[in-house]
């Protein structure tokens, strides 16, 4: 008789069937199609014509460089600072103070809300006339006057960053914290009958084992963040003068607002490029985890 | 027991925990304190955390200036639940299929799903935006669904995966030696044993179904009927004079939901959220 698992077997074939049919439709197939898309001049108009690597040309020649610039800026900041953010606060939910088990719940909202609602009440708050920081920066005599936060280039740009964390953050510090309770007391233990200090403790046995933890959600962090649509597009479309717009935020404007499918697709071919350069570094860094453990 | 902390250090302790969770909760506090503010104090300089006239008035009237309120937040709940049901059903099969079962190309098969969470949806909305078109999808629910259970079910059929390798295999395996067909085993033995990993993948995927619920449905939609909270707040902005107080109240209560299921599910969401943190 045949096992219920083993070969040979279409059986398992059939049960992926829902979610192959489902992917591949609305994720693989657009993947496809973007690059086919990319080489031609599609547009509003019916017909479309092989056009080679002319839309490619074409978005090297304006100001794409300094897009694809400003996007790893913008990431490499706001990836930075979460990881930096998350980590302390991990490391302060971590700590056996009264009280820890509430604050730990109190962490997730801006994750757990939906992002375009949280983006809505930034967007007031960095109202310059009546806003909240502008309003408690000026009490305390930090700027002279009402100060646009959306206004300017500068501003604008920081403003999406800080907004980025904030909705990134909670997802860093839980993860984190799970990875730092999976530690054995013992080895704390241990350390401090040796007389081993706290913060010593945290370099030398803390932070080695959550090494791997750290640098996949750094890696997973960096992805989501290259990704990110809505922060910027509701705070500022991409503006003032282009300051705040990423590729992402690129393609979508001259794809959907321009309806320059072709040249839109070029564009998101390029960002396919570097994420999946993103995801092979994630999968390889997975395997040498995995064979790590594997030969303890 | 190991060394406890000194006074100093429980000070600084609490002190970073405030500094930290003031950074994650000001919004919301500033959200409330605003949506119970009248109009013509919050346009007021300087700024004061708390005004007179404080009330909740404008929970009441944007029912009336957004005539559309209720829906747009029924229309969440409702894609965000399709999506739930649909991607449960895609990724119970699979994540068993991965589990359990040995064929060609699995593990390829498996890293192209997982790779699907590396593809935001921005990347793909050209094409999408035609195939919704040319399938007459556009303004339909469907076009919010469809694309929302394709991104939420890679990280469904990997929680489910992992939990369900944990099941020891004998169960099954006697029920297939007692002749049980391999559906009547997935449907009766299957998921009655792994309902707590299911329940957890259909929290964590109701709560990433609400929480995108912008992109597609702001591009795929003209129609107001069928827009998500998100979307119909964002309409709010296209006004002269933007209702702060209004759209900070609408924010709140359309945020209750998944805050409410967070508050009591805390612990499983957690636990799928993270899973992966810790090694088993």
């Amino acid at each position: 008789m045949q096992s219920l698992g083993g070969r040979p077997n279409i059986f398992p074939y059939l049960l992926l069937l829902p979610a192959l049919i489902i992917t591949l439709v609305i994720v693989a197939w657009p993947l496809v199609e973007t690059v086919r898309l990319s080489f031609t001049d599609a547009a509003l108009k019916p017909t479309e014509n092989f056009v080679g690597f002319a839309n490619y040309e074409k978005i090297f020649s304006k100001k794409f460089p300094e897009v694809i610039g400003r996007t790893f800026y913008w990431m490499a900041i706001s990836v930075s600072l979460k990881m930096i953010v998350g980590t302390m606060g991990a490391m302060l939910l971590n700590s056996r103070v009264p009280g820890r088990d509430f604050f730990r719940v109190l962490v997730m909202p801006p994750w757990i809300v939906p992002i375009a609602i949280g983006v809505f009440i930034w967007a007031w708050m960095y109202n310059g006339q009546f806003g909240m920081i502008s309003g408690v920066a000026q009490y305390l005599h930090i700027i002279a006057g009402p100060y646009e936060f959306l206004g300017d280039r500068t501003g604008a740009f920081y403003s999406t960053i800080v907004t980025d964390i904030w909705i990134g953050t909670p997802m860093v510090t839980i993860y984190l914290l799970a990875a730092m309770q999976s530690i054995s007391p013992d080895l704390h233990e241990a350390a401090w009958v040796d007389g081993a200090g706290r913060m010593y403790r945290f370099r030398r046995i803390t932070l080695p084992l959550i090494l791997p933890a750290i640098a996949t959600m750094g890696l997973l962090s960096a992805i989501w963040t290259f990704n990110s649509f809505d922060i910027i597009w509701i705070l500022t479309k991409g503006g003032p003068r282009d300051a705040t717009t990423t590729m992402i935020i690129d393609t979508y404007k001259t794809a959907i607002s321009r309806n320059k499918y072709g040249e839109g697709a070029a564009r998101a071919v390029m960002i396919v490029i570097f994420l999946s350069s993103f995801a092979g570094f994630y999968f390889f860094m997975l395997k040498q985890f995995a064979k790590r453990s594997l030969a303890k | 027991m190991i060394n406890k902390y000194s006074r100093l250090e429980m000070v600084g302790i609490y002190l970073g925990i405030g500094v930290f969770l003031t950074f994650i909760l000001a919004p919301f506090l500033e959200a409330f304190l605003v949506s119970l503010r009248p109009l013509n104090q919050i346009n007021s300089v300087p700024y004061k955390i708390f005004t007179e006239n404080m009330s909740f008035d404008a929970y009441f009237s944007m029912w009336h200036n957004v005539p559309k309120l209720w829906l747009y937040m029924w229309n969440s709940f409702f894609v965000a639940t399709c999506v739930t049901l649909l991607a449960l059903f895609a990724v119970i099969p699979s994540a068993w299929a991965f589990a359990r079962f040995e064929f060609k190309g699995r593990d390829a098969l498996l890293g192209a799903f997982l790779a699907i969470n590396m593809v935001g949806g921005a990347v793909l909305i050209i094409p999408l935006f035609k195939l919704m078109k040319n399938v007459g999808l556009l303004n339909t629910y469907w076009s919010m669904i469809l694309p929302g259970a394709a991104f939420l079910i890679p990280t469904g059929i990997w929680l489910l995966r992992s939990y369900l390798m944990k099941i020891p295999r004998e169960l099954e395996e006697a029920a297939w030696v007692d002749g049980a067909s391999r559906l009547y085993i997935l449907r009766r033995v299957i998921m009655p044993i792994a309902m707590p990993g299911i329940v957890v993948v259909a929290i964590a995927t109701f709560i990433g179904a609400y929480a995108q619920q912008f992109l597609f449905a702001l591009t795929f939609n003209s129609s107001s009927d069928l827009y998500p909270l998100p979307v119909g707040i964002n309409q709010f902005f296209g006004r002269q004079q933007v209702v702060w107080n209004e759209v900070m109240a609408a924010s709140l209560v359309g945020i209750l939901p998944v805050l409410a299921i967070y508050i009591f599910l805390q612990r499983y969401i957690i636990a799928g959220l993270t899973a992966g943190a810790v090694k088993e």
